[in-house]
């Protein structure tokens, strides 16, 4: 199983290195809208430094709405997705190929708006380094919510639209562990339980992808 | 029944309430290669995912490589199966190597057997170019290369002379006849007979979604 999720995830990440859509498309959006909010918020920095986790997962979300459907993407094409069909690999190991992949591209992308957080929106590098652990297994968790979401949402035309309204309520919980965390990294707090949410959230996806998704491509 | 690669006997498939293939039956010998004609929307297509189990049978039975289609197995089927469809069946950002490389992994093949394989269609000193810059006949040439790797049971193409010139068509004529004689079985959807088949070729006519003739 973990042969194959890892020749999965090598591919997709190598398709995605080579499309650049994350370098140039995904990044730059993500920097663009942490911007945006940061001139939204108005000059002076006191509460930038307050919104800065709630605008960093919000920018995040969006992120991982255009990642996963770039991922689902990757093999839409008939003649493609009949041809990995006959390969007859294990579902649940393309889940979690998929998964790292999309994960990965998430800690890229959140590492680059992490650092633009500190940048423009005035966030402590004290604080911001403490929170990262926490937004690694946030995002993961974002991820692997994403894949199986993805499968959910289907193939159709309507699956562009179909993916935020499916996806949003399993979203919302890690969002706001994610960003509780993160202020709670900031401004000092119980960082924890948020910890906890998190990680449950990772493990229960993860478990929920490995016996759905199968079902849910086939589906 | 036990002879046959495939057996379909009044195969029925149902998408979106829609029959797309209604009352079919078919008999596949080992190291055959079978022709599936009609016009647009008869069903080729269907039939042939219905083969390598990649649509469900909605009515009648079948069975393919021992597979029955009835059964909730069918990705034990399409591990036997290969699959080329004639709008490429590859990854277009990867490069030759690189999609050889991943199918052989998959498969867990061996990944010596790649450069031979690149040689046998052709495509010596194209390894590194990635698949979307390849020319129709180039990359159909790809989908058999990772046919070859793959060395499946039955194998699938899914309108594999359309967009090819004479010499692409020449080509794909012997690599079929050598794979047929190699024990494989081959089924070819096409709109209509093709100009020169190997001798023992069994044309199927579908009409509707129906066996409208078999010679």
């Amino acid at each position: 199983m973990i042969r194959v999720a890892l020749l999965v995830a090598r591919k997709d990440l190598r398709i995605e290195g080579r499309s650049r859509v994350l370098l140039w498309q995904v990044v730059p959006f993500g920097a663009m809208a942490l911007l945006l909010a940061g001139l939204a918020l108005g000059p002076t920095q006191a509460g930038h430094s307050s919104a800065a986790p709630g605008l960093f997962y919000l920018v995040m979300l969006f992120v991982t709405l255009l990642m996963v459907a770039r991922s689902r993407a990757i093999e839409s094409r008939p003649g493609t997705r009949a041809s990995i069909d006959t390969l007859g690999l294990d579902p649940a190991s393309i889940f979690l190929g998929k998964a790292l992949a999309l994960a990965v591209e998430l800690w890229v992308t959140g590492a680059l708006l992490l650092a633009g957080t500190v940048v423009v929106l005035h966030t402590s590098l004290h604080g911001t380094l403490v929170g990262a652990p926490n937004v690694v297994v946030t995002l993961a968790a974002l991820a692997a919510a994403g894949v199986l979401h993805g499968a959910l949402s289907g193939s159709s035309e309507g699956a562009a639209t179909l993916l935020p309204m499916l996806s949003l309520p399993a979203f919302s919980p890690l969002l706001i562990a994610g960003e509780r965390a993160y202020s709670a990294a900031l401004h000092g707090g119980a960082l924890w339980e948020w910890w906890t949410i998190s990680l449950v959230a990772l493990a229960a996806y993860l478990g929920l992808g490995v016996l759905l998704y199968g079902v849910l491509e086939e589906s | 029944m036990s002879a046959s690669v495939a057996s379909l006997r009044d195969a029925l498939v149902v998408r979106g309430g829609f029959p797309l293939l209604s009352g079919v039956t078919l008999e596949l010998e080992p190291a055959s290669m079978s022709v599936v004609t009609g016009a647009n929307g008869a069903g080729k297509t269907t039939l042939l995912q219905l083969l390598g189990g990649l649509v469900a049978l909605s009515g009648g039975s079948g069975v393919v490589c021992g597979v029955d289609l009835g059964s909730d197995d069918r990705r034990a089927l399409r591990r036997r199966v290969g699959w080329l469809g004639h709008e490429g069946s590859f990854y277009d950002d990867l490069t030759v190597r690189e999609n050889l490389h991943f199918a052989a992994r998959a498969m867990a093949r061996p990944i010596e057997g790649i450069s031979s394989v690149v040689a046998r269609v052709g495509l010596e000193g194209r390894e590194l170019v990635p698949a979307r810059l390849l020319s129709a006949g180039q990359r159909r040439r790809l989908g058999l290369a990772w046919l070859l790797l793959r060395r499946p049971e039955l194998w699938l193409l899914d309108e594999p002379y359309a967009a090819l010139d004479d010499e692409g068509r020449d080509y794909l004529d012997a690599l079929l006849g050598d794979v047929v004689a190699a024990g494989a079985t081959v089924v070819v959807s096409a709109h209509d007979a093709l100009r020169r088949v190997p001798t023992g070729t069994r044309t199927v006519r579908l009409v509707g979604g129906r066996v409208a003739g078999s010679a």
